[in-house]
């Protein structure tokens, strides 16, 4: 076992696990941050995909220790106070989750690609998104989400 | 205090509670009106009464309903109470949903047998097998309201109505809102049993019909939706089994005692399939599960190779013997040896997986007296609403508690409660701790319950005009049903049919699969439909225009699929359009176009229109959102998806080896028009998925002449199908 702070949505946490823990257990089964979802915990299908210092990653794969040394770590719970972040907003506007258990994932990643692009391409949404699996088939309605989320914030700048 | 015997007046110990809970439905029943602050009153109800309380209304005017059912995306949470809101006529606005109580007798609809009871979410069963249900239930609501304020208000039941919320005698004018009748509610000495007559119509619906957002979406979208998994309890611990990769093989394990010196390791726990590991925190039990040596003994699947095993499968086709008939209708081998044109083809499909995103799990607490426990977990249900952890306490049905979680999917997995008794047996060696299962994610592709491998022998028969005279329909597979739903055409008029199963067993686990046997067998017959009509140079939509003359409203799903995508419009150079119609409750047909890379082998799915008649819509938005979902994940399973067996063994572990769609692959657009009915409403989950295989098929015919007869169309076998 050894102590580790981490610095989750701008609060900051000590654990005790044993060392190489991964970050996804320690979020979930530690924190309580079950917000990110496991689904594979081999990195490929993006449920757990959360923002350490602003860039998408896949929390299953990341060891406790690497994270532990003042990087941020974002996870969905800390994305807005009441669902009023714009990517949240279209997301309910397209009534894009069935079951919803890969959207915390695939709305990490969205915000992800909008804060690095604010008005992306039909092709570089698909791209960015593509990492993040969703078996309900709700892919047409994030892409909407996303569109939208887009072009609200792209008319608020203007 | 629970045990003295103090008569309350009913008036005044209403008038002193927030919120009332009417206890409602059942006939014979007196109703009651129960507090909800007093939860010891609930309880004791619950516990003795088959009594049912659909609503709980508080004085400000909120209104709690009950949803019966899972809600595992497909909108249950929802379409239910709106259909009990309408006949409550309930303010939308004010409603908030919990699910009910895991009680069938209570919470039931009727299930296959006439007059049973079942709470199950299967089988696109949950709107249709609800519609009357929920409607009696929101009628027999509202007749409290209505009787307690004529009672009131000292005039006639029958003079009063209601709008939005509010109860309303017009010849005097006065109006109160729901919740303002909550002191002088009354709880009349019965209710009417509502018949279909006194239902609104579809006129007067308010809800029903229209497009409301979905009640649980909001808590979808920040993470605080809550799933099994994310139980989490004070002094829980966790639990794995390892279950290798060969169904059913009995396993020994040759290091115990260093695994139970592992750090945090509790118990471990043989079981008949599998090694339990149970450790204090979930990191501790992988690392436990990992280190297990097992030797693994033999099982029925040795030997079983499932890319050669349909050489079997088309012998037992040929074969003689015949199989359990499921159609039968005039004589197909009278129509075979007088036809003039004679057709055969043989279909194949590979076993496919769940993918429920969510992996298997659940938390169970068992007392530590071990006669009772509570559980959490998403579960489909079944025919126990218990999901066998009763059984495996050896403790009375009253004795479990089942708390439902929102499913992270469910489409068939979580119909089998293997993964709940699981928890209960692990969760007895620790009481009364709590202990959460998880199955990792490979642990559930790999001891997956499979859609079955099958084998499907169609012949057809034609006279001198091209009329379909004869079909019939063999399928070879595992699990009756599981390989043979959706062999009957009961929207095409074809004078002599036969559909049988033969059987061909090979030890691997089963399950429904979203649409079970509709997808491979939708798949047979649709392309068969085209080869015969491209034979016989007909169009695919004149030749199932013919087919469906008898059948108005299957006619009509096919006349408006084909308007909305242009179907005899000119097409983009490359590319073709391929029709398929599939029944499953409701009626729809679908459209697909598509283009090839014919070096690489990749279909390509560019459009996909869909006309579906699906009874009164319930909930519109919510019926299109199923219907892409459903498209996605047929695409997903007809263009990439395969679990392979070698020597019994699975071989495919996660989604590094099994690969599903993503959004890289999604089509431009899926279009779908509902269209208008006032008939009972009917499941809308299960009757895109299998427009899939056919309609792609139907594409690729008409683009480059060739066929395509095996599931999935990976680029190898499309390219194969291209050197043919």
């Amino acid at each position: 076992m050894a102590t580790y702070t981490l610095d989750v949505n701008n609060r900051e946490y000590e654990v005790s696990v044993s060392p190489g823990t991964s970050l996804l257990w320690v979020l979930r089964e530690h924190l309580g941050l079950t917000g990110t979802k496991y689904g594979c915990g081999i990195a490929q299908c993006g449920v757990c995909t959360i923002h350490i210092d602003g860039s998408p990653a896949k929390a299953c794969v990341i060891q406790v220790d690497a994270v532990a040394g003042g990087q941020k770590i974002r996870t969905i719970e800390g994305l807005s106070e009441n669902r009023d972040h714009p990517i949240q907003k279209a997301w309910i506007e397209a009534q894009a989750p069935q079951c919803g258990y890969c959207h915390p994932g695939q709305i990490m990643q969205a915000v992800a690609l909008l804060e690095a692009n604010p008005d992306p391409t039909r092709e570089e949404i698909k791209n960015y998104m593509n990492g993040v699996l969703c078996r309900c088939g709700t892919y047409l309605r994030i892409l909407r989400a996303i569109e939208m989320a887009a072009k609200a914030e792209t008319n608020l700048e203007s | 205090m629970l045990k003295t015997k103090t008569t309350i007046n009913r008036r005044d110990f209403l008038r002193t509670s927030g919120e009332v809970a009417l206890f409602i439905g059942l006939s014979g029943i007196l109703p009651q009106l129960i507090s909800c602050r007093d939860t010891g009153k609930m309880q004791e109800q619950l516990e003795k009464h088959p009594v049912t309380a659909w609503v709980k209304l508080s004085a400000d005017g909120g209104i709690t309903i009950c949803n019966p059912a899972a809600e595992m995306g497909q909108g249950s949470m929802t379409s239910l109470p709106v259909v009990f809101a309408e006949e409550f006529d309930a303010d939308w606005a004010k409603v908030s949903v919990e699910f009910s109580p895991q009680e069938a007798e209570i919470y039931g609809s009727e299930g296959w047998t006439p007059g049973s009871k079942l709470m199950m979410t299967v089988g696109s069963r949950t709107t249709h097998s609800y519609w009357p249900v929920m409607r009696n239930a929101g009628a027999q609501a509202r007749h409290v309201l209505i009787s307690s304020a004529a009672s009131y208000w000292e005039v006639p039941i029958s003079e009063i109505t209601t709008a939005e919320s509010k109860v309303i005698h017009e010849k005097s004018g006065k109006q109160m809102g729901y919740g303002e009748l909550v002191p002088h509610l009354v709880m009349p000495d019965s209710l009417p049993e509502f018949k279909e007559e006194d239902f609104k119509k579809p006129s007067e619906f308010r809800l029903i019909g229209k497009v409301l957002p979905r009640t649980e979406i909001p808590e979808k979208v920040d993470g605080s939706a809550q799933f099994a998994i994310d139980i989490r309890m004070p002094g829980m611990v966790y639990g794995v089994l390892e279950r290798g990769n060969l169904h059913g093989s009995r396993p020994t394990l040759t290091n115990e005692a260093a695994i139970r010196q592992m750090e945090g390791v509790l118990e471990v726990v043989p079981l008949d399939y599998a090694i339990g590991v149970i450790a204090e925190s979930l990191e501790q039990a992988l690392a436990a599960k990992k280190n297990l040596e097992i030797n693994w003994g033999p099982s029925e699947a040795l030997g079983h190779n499932s890319q050669e095993v349909y050489r079997e499968y088309e012998k037992i086709a040929a074969s003689d013997s015949p199989g359990r008939a499921i159609t039968e209708i005039g004589d197909v081998d009278k129509a075979f040896r007088s036809a003039d044109q004679t057709y055969t083809a043989d279909f194949k499909n590979d076993y496919v997986y769940h993918s429920q995103m969510e992996p298997l799990n659940a938390v169970i607490q068992v007392a530590e007296d071990l006669q009772s426990a509570e559980v959490w977990v998403g579960s489909q249900q079944g025919p126990d609403t218990k999901l066998g952890v009763p059984g495996i306490l050896g403790i009375p049905h009253e004795k479990v508690r089942v708390h439902l979680q929102y499913l992270g999917g469910g489409f068939g997995r979580r119909s089998m409660n293997d993964f709940v008794e699981e928890c209960a047996i692990l969760a007895k060696e620790v009481a009364p701790l709590p202990l959460k299962l998880i199955w990792t994610r490979e642990d559930d592709m790999t001891y997956g319950a499979y859609r079955p491998l099958s084998f499907q022998r169609l012949m057809a028969s034609t006279d001198s005009r091209g009329n379909l005279t004869g079909f019939s329909h063999c399928v070879v597979g595992d699990g009756g049903n599981l390989v043979a739903s959706g062999v009957a055409n009961d929207h095409y008029d074809i004078p002599n049919q036969l559909a049988e199963w033969r059987e061909a067993s090979n030890g691997i686990r089963l399950k429904h699969w979203r649409a079970v046997g509709h997808g491979p067998n939708k798949f047979a017959i649709e392309c068969m439909l085209d080869e015969i009509a491209m034979d016989q140079k007909t169009d695919p939509v004149e030749f199932r225009r013919k087919l469906m003359a008898k059948s108005p409203r299957a006619l009509a799903t096919l006349e408006k699929a084909a308007e909305i995508s242009d179907w005899n419009g000119p097409v983009s150079e490359g590319r073709a359009k391929g029709v398929a119609f599939v029944e499953h409750g409701s009626l729809g047909t679908g459209v697909c176009e598509i283009s090839l890379d014919r070096d690489t082998g990749r279909i390509r799915v560019h459009n996909f229109w869909i006309a579906l008649d699906a009874g009164v819509p319930v909930q519109p938005d919510n019926i299109k959102a199923q219907l892409e979902g459903g498209i996605i994940m047929g695409m997903s399973s007809v263009l990439k998806e395969q679990i392979t067996i070698v020597d019994g063994r699975v071989q495919q572990s996660n989604f590094d080896t099994y690969q599903l769609l993503r959004m890289q692959d999604i089509p431009d657009h899926i279009e779908t028009v509902i269209l208008p009915s006032s008939e009972r409403p009917e499941g809308v989950g299960e009757t895109a998925t299998p427009m899939v295989a056919c309609a792609i098929a139907n594409a690729f015919l008409k683009l480059t002449g060739k066929r395509l007869r095996h599931l999935p169309f990976t680029p190898e076998r499309v390219r194969e199908a291209l050197n043919s």
